[in-house]
Order: structure tokens, then sequence, then C-alpha cells
């Protein structure tokens, strides 16, 4: 494996008496998609978080092309960030700005890109992801959640990170169109050549989106493999997951 | 059981670091509001929010008590023989402690409980997460301009307020209380003191600097859910206002001192 472009070293994320990341080790090459799974609650979203420099974690290293997250600031903070995209679980856009707006916001706010010419590129990545220039004038509230979905896949890669974060990509869509979901995923990832992590538990995405697939629970990677091979792992955490059983060693979260 | 000095002790230890929170965070606001870079459009929308859209509430809270105010004044007066001394009385009250203190106080309700209620629904849907992965900080995207907006509003919303706040007051003692409309301006005019106006503007400052804190402090610190987002904005509310009834105190005592 060459020089991992993300690589968290020994995790450690608690709250209060709650420790929710028990010594996470993972490591991202460039141009690779790994895809992390995990039941609610065991902190794949806090990882992510971490991971982004949303988090500080109590101990362990999360290093980005060689650089720690956690001693960034100012400057090379946002250096950094500009290398990284992230799509959130709900969206998040901006519900005061409209569709182009929001996908422009990096480009106007931290490029300095004239709005004209912002609005040009943010034109053409909603056309990537398969939407008009007739949404770019609209508000969020205004177009449908799968839409949304692409706007906020559009505001992930318009600055064409080298990274790409994605937490539960296709939670709260119809199966139809998770899976075009998907393949905007792949198309946008493999185009860019960025890696992409994506947490989810939704296993049919998650075998068509990763490279990699990797099982959190209580806070540790318990395997990583392949994601040919998340069917037939030997690991029986990871083949109750996968299953969707009730019964097993993993207690459901109710 | 409970013992009560720890219930106490844990009281005021939670008070004094939720002060402690509240400084940090002003302490980053002010920063913010008063290095580059700034979001000028940012601040003009939160200008026409925050002042415009507000004037019609704070005017219309002008007009009643600076009319209410009339009659207490007269009918106290009238008592002494003093009824003359309306107009004075109502200029002197409005503009030193009514006109911002009125201003101040719709404003904890409009304003620093809207703030608090669209930054907390920004937060529990992680839209400020999302502003931080956009290499744009919050406090200087969403705070300051708040905060910029909030200080250069307030004053002439305060200046608004005294006007019609003694217009108010003349409207009643000329309509109801028989005075010379000519005579009651008059009066007002060569009673007021640029002084009087200055007090109400420098506590309009102060006061739009609380209110914005306020707001943005506790949409930040906002728990997920429709509960937390409400219980943001009336914290927010009842903080600012109980602030600004506080300041209002401590600036009035310091004036009187220094014989502003």
């Amino acid at each position: 494996m060459s020089a991992p472009l993300l690589k968290l070293d020994g995790v450690v994320k608690s709250f209060g008496a709650k420790q929710v990341l028990r010594g996470v080790e993972l490591e991202v090459a460039p141009g690779q998609s790994l895809v992390v799974i995990g039941g609610s609650g065991s902190g794949k979203s806090v990882m992510l978080k971490n991971a982004l420099g949303l988090m500080t974690p109590d101990k362990g290293k999360i290093l980005f092309a060689g650089e720690d997250v956690t001693k960034a600031t100012g400057r090379a903070r946002e250096k950094m960030r500009a290398r990284i995209g992230m799509l959130f679980q709900s969206g998040a856009l901006f519900d005061s700005l409209t569709v182009w707006e929001n996908v422009a916001f990096r480009l106007i706010n931290s490029e300095g890109l004239s709005r004209r010419d912002a609005k040009e590129r943010a034109i053409e990545t909603l056309k990537k992801v398969r939407l008009g220039a007739d949404v770019a004038g609209l508000y969020p509230a205004e177009i449908s959640g799968g839409m949304q979905k692409r706007v906020a896949l559009a505001r992930a890669i318009t600055s064409e990170p080298d990274l790409i974060f994605f937490d539960e990509p296709t939670t709260g869509l119809d199966p139809i169109t998770a899976d075009a979901i998907n393949d905007l995923i792949l198309e946008m990832v493999r185009g860019l050549g960025a890696a992409a992590v994506s947490i989810t538990h939704d296993m049919p995405s998650a075998r068509k989106i990763a490279d990699e697939i990797a099982m959190l629970f209580e806070g540790r990677i318990i395997w990583r493999g392949p994601a040919a091979d998340v069917d037939h792992s030997g690991n029986e955490y990871v083949d109750q997951f996968v299953n969707g059983r009730a019964d097993g060693p993993i207690q459901p979260a109710i | 059981m409970t013992n009560p000095l720890q219930l106490i002790g844990r009281a005021t230890l939670g008070l004094f670091a939720e002060i402690g929170r509240l400084s940090v965070f002003a302490a980053r606001v002010k920063t913010a509001a008063f290095t580059p870079r700034w979001y000028g459009g940012e601040i003009l929308r939160q200008m026409v929010r925050i002042g415009f859209y507000s004037l019609p509430v704070v005017g219309l809270a002008a007009v009643f008590i600076g009319a209410a105010l009339a009659l207490n004044i007269y009918e106290g007066g009238s008592r002494y023989g003093a009824e003359q001394f309306v107009p004075n009385i109502v200029v002197l009250g409005i503009s030193r402690e009514l006109g911002a203190v009125i201003t101040g106080l719709m404003l904890a309700g409009r304003v620093s409980a809207g703030i608090a209620a669209e930054i907390g629904a920004m937060r529990v849907t992680e839209q400020i997460d999302a502003l931080e992965t956009l290499s744009a900080s919050p406090y200087r995207y969403l705070y300051a301009p708040r905060f910029i907006a909030a200080l250069l509003t307030l004053p002439v919303l305060v200046i608004a307020a005294d006007i019609i706040g003694v217009m108010g007051g003349w409207l009643v003692s000329v309509q109801a209380l028989g005075f010379d409309s000519t005579v009651y301006l008059r009066n007002t005019v060569d009673f007021v003191t640029r002084d009087d106006i200055l007090v109400g503007v420098i506590k309009a400052v102060v006061f739009g600097g609380v209110i914005a804190i306020m707001g943005c402090y506790q949409g930040d610190r906002s728990q997920a859910g429709a509960t937390g987002v409400g219980r943001a904005a009336t914290l927010s509310m009842v903080g600012a206002a109980v602030l600004v009834l506080a300041f209002n105190y401590v600036m009035s005592t310091l004036f009187v001192e220094i014989g502003l």
C-alpha cells in the first residue's frame, strides 16, 4: 500500500464516562474507496467528525497527507480542508442560500472567485450530478430529498478534493434514488481520482461503492478486507451484520 | 439524601462554568468582529433583519409607553400643581431610560430568540459543521455579522424609539390633557440635551452586543431536536432580557456618577 492519505492511529474519544472510540486504527490510500460499516451507536459518525477535525480526540493521532489534523490551525487548517470534501447525512445545505450559492460556497468564500465565475462553475458541477441549470436558483427547501443529496454531492466535489467523506449517503432515499446516488459517488470519486471514506449500514450501497470494507464495533475496527470478501469474512460479527440477523454476538440497539 | 451544601456548591460551580463559557464565546465573537475578514453581504442582510424589520414593533411599543408615561406624569404632577413638567419628564425618561430599555427588551424577544432558533436549527442539521468543512469559521460567517449588525442598528432603533415615544406623549397630552401642541414641543426640544440622547445611544450599543451574543451563544449550544432549539430560543430571550435590565442599571449608575 502506498503512503496513506488518511491515517487514524489509536484514536480514543469519550463523552463523560462513555468511551465511544477505543483506539481506532485506520489507513486510507490515495484513490481508495473505503466503507466503514457498523451498527447504530457504534461510533461511526464520531470517528468521521474526529477525522474531519470537527471533534478533537482524547488520545491518538489523525494524519491527513502526513499532517496532524488535530494540530492544524488557521491557514494550515484551511488549506487542509480545501483538499477534503464532505457529504453530510442530512445534506446540511444552507437553507438561506440558493442551490448554486451552496455549491459555490467554498469558491466564493475561500478561493475568492467572483460570483459570476463561481456560478458558472457551480452550474457545471450541478450538470455532473445530473441537475440542470433550472434548479440553480432554487432554495434547498424547494427541491426533493434526492435532489438535495445531489446538490450536497456537488458541493462536496466542486473544489476537486483529494479525499471525500460520505456520511450515510443513501439514508432516507428510496432504493432507486439510492442506487443513482451510489452511481454518482462512484463516477465522481473515480473521475476525480479522490480517496473516499463512507460510513453506512446500507449493505447494497457498501458493496457497490467500496474497494474495501471495515467494520467498527464497540469503538474499534474489528475487521477489514476487500469488498468482495465481506460475505465470507469468517468474522461472526461481520457475518451477523451483513446478513441483518437479530441473533448473534451483536445485541440489537433497542 | 443529597447534602444541601453539595447542591449549593454544584449550582455555584455550574453558574461560574456557564459565565466562563459565555465569556470565552463573547471574546471569540468580538475578535472575529473586529479583525478581517468581514462578510459584507451577511452584515447588510442582518442589519435589514435586525434593524429594519424591528422598527414596527419598537415603534408601537414606544408610542404606547410614551403615551402612558405622559398620562402618569400628568396624574402625579397634578397633585403638586406641576402638570407643566409633563413634556420635560417624558423626554428625559424616554431618552435616558425607556427608549433604550424598550428597544432592548423588544429585541431580546424578537431578535435574540430568532437568532438562537436559527443558529440552533443550523447546529442540529449539521449546517455549522458543513460551514467548518468548507473552510468558513462560524464565528466570522454567522456570529460576527449578527453582532456587528446589532451594534450598528440598535442606536438607530433607539433614536427612532425616542422620537416615537416622545410623539406618543405629545399626542396624549395634546388630545386628552389639554396641552398646547407648540408649547409642548418647544418645552421638549428646549429641555432635552445632547448628553441625554448620548446616554440612550451608548446603552443601545451595549444592548445590541448583549442581544446578539446571547442569541448566538444559546443557538451554538443548542441540543438536538425541536425541544433543544425551542429551549435555546427561550434561554436566549430570558438571558438577553435580564442582562439588558442589569446592564441598564449598571450604566445608569455609572452615568449619574460621572455626570453624563
